[in-house]
């Protein structure tokens, strides 16, 4: 079971600084003449874990990618800390997509190639390889090509492969969606740990029990706007808006 | 008819007793083409690969021409290489017309372009997918082309086998820059085509079956590369 305690434990025990707080100012995404990201004003100051929710075609995984620049904002911006996203930056941070995404190897290979593109050479990255199988609980296929895994298997070595890079930031796209509970309760172990750790996490989910259990602050989104901004414990009690009201109940979110 | 049985016997007696003729102009063969597939592999997945993941002014036209390129007609590759070649030639310093390296630069012009394309094709392929994860991962542009060629290791394999398939059996250029000369630039193709014209049937049979065997042989190779790419899900 989860360790109650463990998101009262104290943080910011790694070196570095988090880049905070994180400000959306203006924050606006069209493509093919639709606003996916309407003009989002936000600011995620909080260390510990953030939870973003939010129904189907919201525009969350938009977001992510807005934040972790692999997409370019139409209008507004993102600053980290008043900066904004610098190469520095970005390769302190590290994304698991909603869809895995792995490389034609081995899963050991994978993790392998991620250290390597961050210049982490033997024996430094065999060790590291070898500890990122083992957090997702994948030492018995370490040869297997990593296409032929089961789904909830190539998450979890998305996620080990994500953490391997010791981020300071790190996002997560649904990453339990295809995991069975004991799975999902391990992924939600292993975030607890990366906040901890001291690393800033940033988790759509879908799945309300475990937003409860994870997050210190949500947000909650719905056609491209963010509706609601507030601590965990007020939000899932009692939410301000109507859509997230909805949303919650499990009902049709308009 | 029996004329033809005759040759047939004859032809196989050739290979099999291992003439000596029949051996040397099958090693010169395989030697200019797989010189040439060599060299043309190396230049098409760096092309290729650049191709697919370097944006500049001007890459639309040249993945074009290149994929146009791969239907190049061999004689058309001959002529090419004969005038860059050829005394007159930019190239004429250098004596090469008729040696069997002419007759490796004609076909790896010839090859390049369908190496460089395919393994443009796949590269693009493979990168729809991997893109922002890449990206994501911090790699580089140059990370990101041996990224995808090695991802793409089984697609390439199957490009190199075109391509060789594609040298082995030409006979237009190596016929137009190597002249065909006995003992110096004679390979399987340009043989096959004198001894024909002159009706020495059995060694042109004799060489006309070694040729279709390589080619059987490509095309098995091509079918278990596919299949192992399969099963790894790895294609
Ligand atoms: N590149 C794009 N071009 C056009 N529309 C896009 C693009 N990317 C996303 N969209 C649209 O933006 C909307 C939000 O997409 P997004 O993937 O962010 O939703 P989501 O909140 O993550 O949904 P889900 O819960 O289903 O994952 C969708 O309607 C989608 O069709
Ligand atoms: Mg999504």
């Amino acid at each position: 079971m989860l360790d109650p305690v463990s998101k009262h434990q104290s943080f910011g025990d790694r070196a570095v600084s988090l880049p905070l707080p994180i400000r959306l100012e203006g924050l606006t995404y069209e493509s093919a003449g639709k606003r996916v990201i309407d003009d989002i004003d936000l600011e995620i100051d909080c260390q510990r874990l953030t939870v973003i929710m939010g129904p189907n075609g919201a525009g969350k995984s938009v977001l992510l990618r807005l934040l972790h620049g692999l997409i370019a904002p139409t209008a507004g911006k993102i600053t980290w800390a008043g900066r904004p996203l610098d190469g520095f930056l970005a390769k302190r941070q590290a994304m698991v997509f909603q869809r895995p995404v792995l490389l034609r190897r081995s899963a050991a290979a994978n993790v392998s190639h991620a250290l390597g593109l961050r210049h982490i050479t033997d024996p430094e990255r065999t060790k590291l390889v070898a500890e990122a199988l083992k957090l997702a609980g994948l030492e018995e296929h370490a040869a297997t090509p990593a296409r032929i895994l089961s789904g909830g298997e190539q998450q979890r070595l998305c996620l080990a492969r994500a953490l391997s890079l010791e981020p300071d930031v790190l996002f997560l796209d649904e990453p339990t969606s295809s995991l069975d509970p004991a799975s999902a309760l391990m992924i939600e172990e292993l975030l607890l740990d990366a906040q901890r750790r001291g690393i800033k996490v940033i988790l759509v989910t879908h799945d309300v029990g475990q937003a409860r259990r994870l997050a210190k602050d949500v947000v909650f989104l719905n056609h491209g706007r963010a509706i609601e901004h507030q601590d965990s414990e007020s939000f899932f009690t009692s939410p301000h808006s109507e859509s997230a009201r909805a949303f919650l109940r499990g009902g049709l979110v308009l | 008819m029996s004329d033809f049985s005759d040759a047939f016997h004859t032809a196989l007696g050739l290979i099999v007793t291992l003439n000596h003729d029949l051996v040397e102009i099958l090693l010169l063969s395989l030697r200019v083409s797989l010189t040439a597939v060599a060299i043309a592999s190396v230049l098409g997945f760096v092309i290729g690969g650049a191709l697919a993941v370097y944006r500049f002014p001007g890459r639309g036209v040249v993945s074009a021409v290149l994929s146009a390129l791969m239907g190049l007609p061999p004689v058309v590759a001959g002529l090419f290489v004969y005038l860059l070649l050829s005394n007159a030639g930019p190239l004429g310093v250098l004596q090469l017309l008729y040696t069997p390296t002419a007759m490796i630069i004609a076909q790896v012009v010839l090859v390049t372009p369908i190496i460089g394309a395919l393994t443009r094709q796949a590269c693009e392929d493979l990168l729809e997918e991997y893109d922002e994860q890449l990206r994501s991962l911090g790699a580089s542009p140059t990370a990101i082309v041996v990224t995808l060629l090695w991802d793409g290791r089984y697609r390439l394999i199957t490009a190199v086998l075109a391509g060789f398939g594609r040298a082995i059996a030409e006979v237009g250029a190596v016929m137009i820059v190597g002249g065909n000369i006995d003992h110096v630039t004679r390979t399987m193709t340009t043989a096959i085509a004198l001894e024909t014209s002159k009706g020495n049937i059995a060694l042109a049979l004799a060489l006309g079956i070694i040729l279709l065997t390589i080619a059987f042989a490509v095309n098995g190779a091509l079918i278990s590369v596919q299949r192992l790419a399969k099963r790894l899900a790895y294609a």
